[in-house]
């Protein structure tokens, strides 16, 4: 059996088997969609912790003298507000507002950077991140040697904690440790953020470690629960919590407030960046579109680019992202709507295959943590 | 497999059983290969009754987590019954895909199209030879 082009894939791939995946083609890389089951494994994330293996994100180093105002210049977020061991999630975008990515900046040192991007557009991000250097600013793509796995859920502190010294209760929200020890695992980067709407780690660290990892992982917490789980949980769980997907509610014309992720998006921030007189002059004359949070009344599931009609049937939209929520056992979805239908309460119909059926903008995220 | 649940129906290509009642009557649901390949099924769309139905054509969906699969009726007729108890627990598909999993009876209007469909050993075969 041969492919011309072959699926990439993660360290881990050889030990997915052993655990039950079922593994798919996610965009040119071969991962698991999941284990045990799409529902088992959100409902082990909401209520105990889950892993993942995130390995095919990117990541990018930046170094140098300006290396803050390069990537300040970059990005949309203020990345002078970051002290050392402190991450923010951000976008990148074209100057006409349009974007490149989203991703996280972690502040490593003074000038040192880590940048993590979405699998998709490693090439195109790292392209477009060369074409911007500006000054004593150097760039490293380093997605092939580091390898990523996240731990999320309610129960994931505790059981990473019994795999080291490091107290992880010190580390909040969007900050990090470096070089932390996961019982004889060495130089893992510890952060505190997550895909999920969980409180939870994601863990960076050499590819040549990550399958020592997840085995101790699964050993350490199997008791407790732990789960591994796959891309499928993944979506539900993000899209439960109203995080945005790139590829779906961002992409080249979606810009970033459109996506409402405004908060990412410092207009006022000192330093110029790309996009910001665009998205500046957006946001003056106020918005043409919206991405809000709906709810299918009817019966139904949104799926993405399903079109969104006025009750009077006129096309005011698109669904972005949908799913039946396990968590919320509803159908739920994400849709790109012209701002006069963007108000919570707004009555709408999905069209599915063909038939108009009954929703309503709800508010979002659905799903926040106790 | 076989059991005394599965032992007397026929399957088509598209991984529907089919179960002959009495006269012209069958029962229609979906494979344990076909739940195990959609993973958690958490919605399905069957045609209403009285709504007829080709051999073959799409009668309604069913759908996962993830993807929304269509669903293929492997007679024509008329649909004369159809499963409510999916409306509200479609798992049920998932947790017994031969039993309380059917999803729709059929008054056929071509019986002959039975002998285009296979027995169990050649399903059996079908998928298997799928799956190298």
């Amino acid at each position: 059996m041969g492919t011309a082009t072959a699926l990439k894939q993660t360290p881990l791939f050889e030990t997915y088997g052993k655990y039950g995946a079922k593994v798919i083609d996610f965009g040119g890389w071969a991962l698991p969609v999941q284990f045990s089951g799409i529902l088992d494994e959100h409902e082990a994330v909401r209520t105990i912790a889950g892993l993942f293996d995130v390995s095919h994100m990117g990541e990018v180093l930046v170094e140098g003298k300006d290396a803050e105002s390069y990537i300040n210049y970059l990005v949309t977020n203020d990345v002078t507000k970051l002290s050392i061991d402190q991450a923010q999630y951000t976008a990148m975008c074209y100057p006409d507002g349009g974007t490149v990515d989203d991703l996280l900046v972690y502040k490593l040192a003074d000038e040192k950077y880590l940048l993590v991007i979405n699998a998709a557009n490693i090439e195109k991000d790292f392209d477009w991140m060369k074409q911007q250097v500006k000054g004593n600013v150097e760039l490293q793509n380093i997605s092939n040697t580091v390898a990523q796995l996240a731990i999320q859920g309610p129960k994931a502190e505790g059981i990473l904690q019994k795999l080291t010294d490091t107290d992880l209760s010190k580390i909040g929200s969007f900050k990090f440790a470096q070089h932390v020890n996961l019982d004889g695992i060495t130089d893992v980067l510890v952060s505190r953020t997550g895909y999920t709407g969980e409180d939870g780690f994601e863990l960076y660290l050499d590819a040549a470690q990550v399958e020592a990892l997840w085995v101790k992982l699964l050993e350490t917490g199997s008791d407790e629960g732990l789960k591994p789980c796959g891309l499928g949980a993944r979506d539900t769980l993000r899209l439960e919590a109203r995080l945005a997907l790139y590829g779906q509610e961002l992409l080249s014309d979606i810009n970033p407030l459109e996506a409402g992720i405004g908060f990412a998006v410092k207009l006022k921030k000192e330093s110029d960046f790309i996009g910001k007189s665009a998205l500046s002059a957006q946001k003056e004359a106020g918005l043409k579109r919206k991405l809000v949070g709906i709810e299918v009344t009817g019966r139904g599931i949104p799926r993405h680019g399903y079109p969104v009609v006025s009750e009077g049937g006129e096309e005011i939209g698109v669904v972005t992202s949908g799913t039946q929520s396990p968590s919320l056992k509803k159908s739920i979805g994400l849709a790109l709507l012209s701002a006069e239908h963007a108000e919570v309460g707004t009555p709408l119909k999905v069209v599915i295959r063909n038939k108009p059926v009954d929703a309503v903008v709800v508010k979002s995220p659905f799903y926040k943590k106790s | 497999m076989m059991t005394k649940a599965t032992a007397n129906l026929l399957y088509s290509k598209e991984h529907e059983w089919v179960l002959q009642l009495d006269g012209n009557r069958v029962r229609i649901g979906i494979s344990d290969f076909a739940q195990k390949q959609l993973g958690d099924i958490v919605f399905v769309e069957t045609p209403e009754v009285d709504t007829e139905v080709t051999a073959n054509d799409s009668m309604g969906t069913i759908e996962s987590v993830k993807a929304v699969s269509e669903l293929y009726s492997p007679v024509s007729g008329t649909v004369v019954t159809v499963n409510e108890e999916l409306a509200d627990a479609p798992e049920t598909i998932n947790e017994h895909p031969f039993e309380a999993g059917w999803l729709v009876e059929v008054e056929m209007s071509n019986p002959e199209e039975l002998d285009a469909l296979l027995n169990e050993d050649v399903y059996q075969a079908y998928i298997n030879e799928g799956e190298e």
